[in-house]
């Protein structure tokens, strides 16, 4: 590298994206194939599978022990959390949360999901599109990832044959045209040998598109952050107790939405009154704007009490305030359900407050998408639409219009467990 | 026109300043672990950033083995004097002194795994209820399952099969009397990352980062630095090398390379067509496949 490349380096933007599939479609091996051919598995980390897997007497060295860092894991050969994963090309950085595929995980798979911009979905060639590619599928358009890359996994086990792959692709277009995903891509794969991961290999020469690490660094992704609504969730309040300083009263916080302009008119909610922008301060110096997701902070005209929890925004777009929320929820506890009329403690930006659980509107089947109204019992995994009144106003979005300001997670007040992920609907 | 986007870096910094808001917010009384090793130096920068113009709002905590790297130390008491932040150290050798911790005893022996000790008394000490860290998930396995805020029990224990699902950039840092944070603010940083970012930043670091000519000893595949806590054994003598260290750990653990290296620049270069992970050259981490897991349990960094 020299200073040229350094500017490319800092310049590059981010890729995040979210890896599902079943028990043994070979994820693991994927993402090891991924950090192999792209060159970020290191040699001692490569010595030390490659001793594991000889002490295991597996034949060839199994790349999925990269991954699989926890004691149990690597006992049982699966996955049970997300595992983050870096890597760089001179394209962009990727940073890959590697979900686990059992049932019995699918909080780990919406964890993975709430902050990825791409899925990849394997299928293995042999069994097609089966009730977990579906499932997988629908958790990545409810959590509103806009593009799903369906790898059909293991062609290399179906003579890679061209039919197998044209099959499933058209199994998975009629599920999908159900899901609300603006872009989903095809690429027939062999993890194991590296068909179709960083390069296109000979074995199939009927297929035409770019290898899977290539639309992985070509896919367009900087529609990721909201920048039309301007929102800014008060996390801190700068108070320098310096003599210097004295007057200084900073709101700070990562702007959520929006553009902010310096002089630019604002409102700031929950008190409902209005200033300007004196400043936009940052360690290097104030700016004239900032936009989502820059932390920063601001310094008002006017002097208003603001506080943690409120939110500043522009007097021409403010949310919604309210304390009726409509929310798609995933549950997450193994030790207690979903109640109507209890309590939780609720999360959304910089608030924290109080909830009960109004109404269980119904449960949503994952495998068919179908609502299921005569069975309200919401159980670990069971996603539900319900309503919720919050003991003070929330200042949101839709989560389909900002993922930060529509989104909320709902707290047991006695374990402190984090029990439910939700999205609000508007 | 033009657009909107935030260069990874940018991204990543923007990221950790609003981890370490939110543990100033969410918390009684935070500290922010510190070593003087360049991950700590990134981290102070950043919390330098986040609370602008003010100072932190927590103090700077250093656990010291008392087999630290001399220029180490040195760099880290000029730096706090220079910020003029708050400095908390406590040593494995008082814990030992007190009987809290046991030396151990052998040809590899380390104060590696008694840091945990002093650590977690050091937490009681002064009741801290949440503890920043620099570690990043792309150094070692179990770290890459490791949450942001990272639950621990009243016994300062992590329990990897009951991590709370961590969702979107929400934070849920509540919990019982007795137990703790750790948090991790550059968990989604790399190696690089961290080299590009001191080089973006200007910032100062400790001369081991840099080639030197030392003593060292090669013991298997590891250059330990010449000190008076690696005894020599028999068939073994030092050579003069020039090196430098990737990492800052203890002098007992923490092997060199041999580079010539001497400008950040250089270092960048060689991060970048290195084949070896930086905590490769840690022995600490080579005592069995799940070290680090089985050290986190039990309440190491």
């Amino acid at each position: 590298m020299n200073e040229d490349t350094n500017r490319e380096y800092l310049d590059m933007d981010l890729l995040r994206f979210t890896t599902a599939g079943s028990v043994d479609d070979g994820k693991s091996t994927l993402i090891g194939r991924l950090l192999y051919d792209s060159k970020a598995v290191f040699e001692d980390q490569m010595e030390a599978i490659e001793q594991s897997s000889k002490r295991k007497g597996d034949e060839i060295v199994n790349l999925a022990l990269l991954t699989d860092g926890l004691r149990s894991e690597r006992e049982q050969g699966i996955t049970i959390d997300v595992a983050y994963r870096y890597f760089a090309t001179p394209k962009r950085k990727f940073i890959i949360a590697d979900t686990p595929g059992h049932i019995q995980y699918t909080r780990n798979m919406v964890t993975g999901a709430s902050t990825a911009n791409l899925a990849v979905i394997l299928v293995d060639a042999r069994k097609g599109v089966i009730e977990q590619t579906c499932r997988h599928s629908f958790i990545a358009s409810l959590l509103r990832i806009q593009h799903i890359v369906l790898c059909v996994n293991k062609m290399d086990l179906v003579d890679y044959k061209e039919e197998v792959f044209d099959r499933i692709v058209s199994q998975f277009k009629d599920f999908a045209s159900r899901l609300d995903v603006p872009q989903i891509e095809f690429i027939p794969i062999s993890a194991l040998n590296g068909d179709n991961i960083v390069d296109r290999l000979d074995n199939m020469p009927w297929y035409q598109g770019g290898s899977l690490l290539y639309f992985l660094e070509h896919v367009y992704v900087g529609n990721e952050f909201n920048h039309v609504d301007p929102r800014f969730p008060v996390q801190w309040v700068v108070r320098p107790q310096s003599r210097e300083h004295h007057d200084f009263r900073g709101f700070s916080g990562r702007i959520a939405g929006g553009v902010f302009k310096k002089g630019d008119e604002v409102k700031i909610l929950s008190s409902g009154f209005t200033s300007r922008i004196k400043k936009i301060h940052t360690f290097e110096g104030d700016l004239d704007e900032a936009f989502s997701p820059m932390s920063v902070s601001f310094t008002l005209e006017d002097e208003i009490d603001i506080s943690r929890g409120d939110m500043i925004v522009k007097p021409n777009n403010t949310p919604h305030v309210g304390q009726d929320i409509d929310a798609m929820v995933c549950w997450f506890s193994d030790t207690s359900k979903l109640q109507v009329g209890r309590k939780y403690v609720l999360k959304h930006t910089s608030q924290e407050v109080r909830c009960m659980v109004k109404e269980i509107r119904y449960k949503v089947d994952i495998n068919t998408l179908h609502k299921i109204e005569d069975d309200k019992e919401v159980e670990l995994n069971d996603i539900a639409r319900i309503k919720l009144r919050t003991s003070k106003p929330l200042f949101f979005d839709s989560y389909r219009r900002n993922r930060i300001t529509g989104s909320i997670i709902l707290i047991d007040s006695g374990t402190h467990e984090t029990v439910a992920a939700g999205m609000i609907q508007t | 026109m033009h657009t909107y986007n935030l260069a990874h870096l940018k991204h990543l910094e923007s990221e950790a300043i609003y981890v370490m808001l939110e543990v100033a917010a969410q918390f009684e009384k935070p500290v922010l672990l510190f070593s003087g090793g360049k991950d700590s130096l990134v981290m102070l920068r950043l919390a330098q950033k986040a609370f602008h113009p003010a100072k932190l709002p927590f103090p700077l905590m250093h656990i010291d083995t008392g087999h630290n790297f001399p220029e180490t130390i040195d760099f880290r008491d000029i730096l706090v004097k220079k910020t003029g932040e708050r400095l908390i150290v406590r040593t494995v050798q008082d814990s030992i002194d007190k009987g809290r911790a046991t030396e151990e005893k052998g040809l590899n022996a380390s104060r590696n795994v008694l840091q945990t000790v002093t650590l977690l008394d050091s937490i009681e000490e002064f009741q801290f209820d949440a503890a920043l860290g620099g570690a990043r998930r792309d150094e070692e396995k179990a770290r890459a399952k490791e949450r942001f805020f990272s639950h621990r029990n009243e016994f300062g224990q992590w329990d990897p099969k009951l991590q709370r699902p961590e969702l979107w950039n929400i934070f849920n840092g509540n919990k019982n009397f007795g137990e703790h944070f750790r948090v991790f603010p550059l968990s989604n940083w790399t190696e690089m990352d961290v080299w590009q970012y001191i080089a973006a930043e200007q910032l100062d670091i400790p001369s081991i980062y840099f080639t030197h000519e030392r003593e060292v000893l090669k013991r298997g595949n590891v250059l330990l630095a010449k000190s008076d806590y690696v005894p020599l054994t028999d068939g073994e003598s030092y050579e003069t090398k020039r090196v430098r260290f990737r990492t800052v750990g203890d002098m007992t653990c923490t092997g060199a390379i041999e580079s010539s290296a001497s400008t950040l620049q250089d270092i960048i270069n060689e991060v970048a067509a290195a084949r070896v992970t930086e905590r490769g050259a840690r022995t600490d981490d080579k005592r069995s496949e799940t070290a680090m897991e089985d050290r986190k349990k039990n309440g190491y960094f």
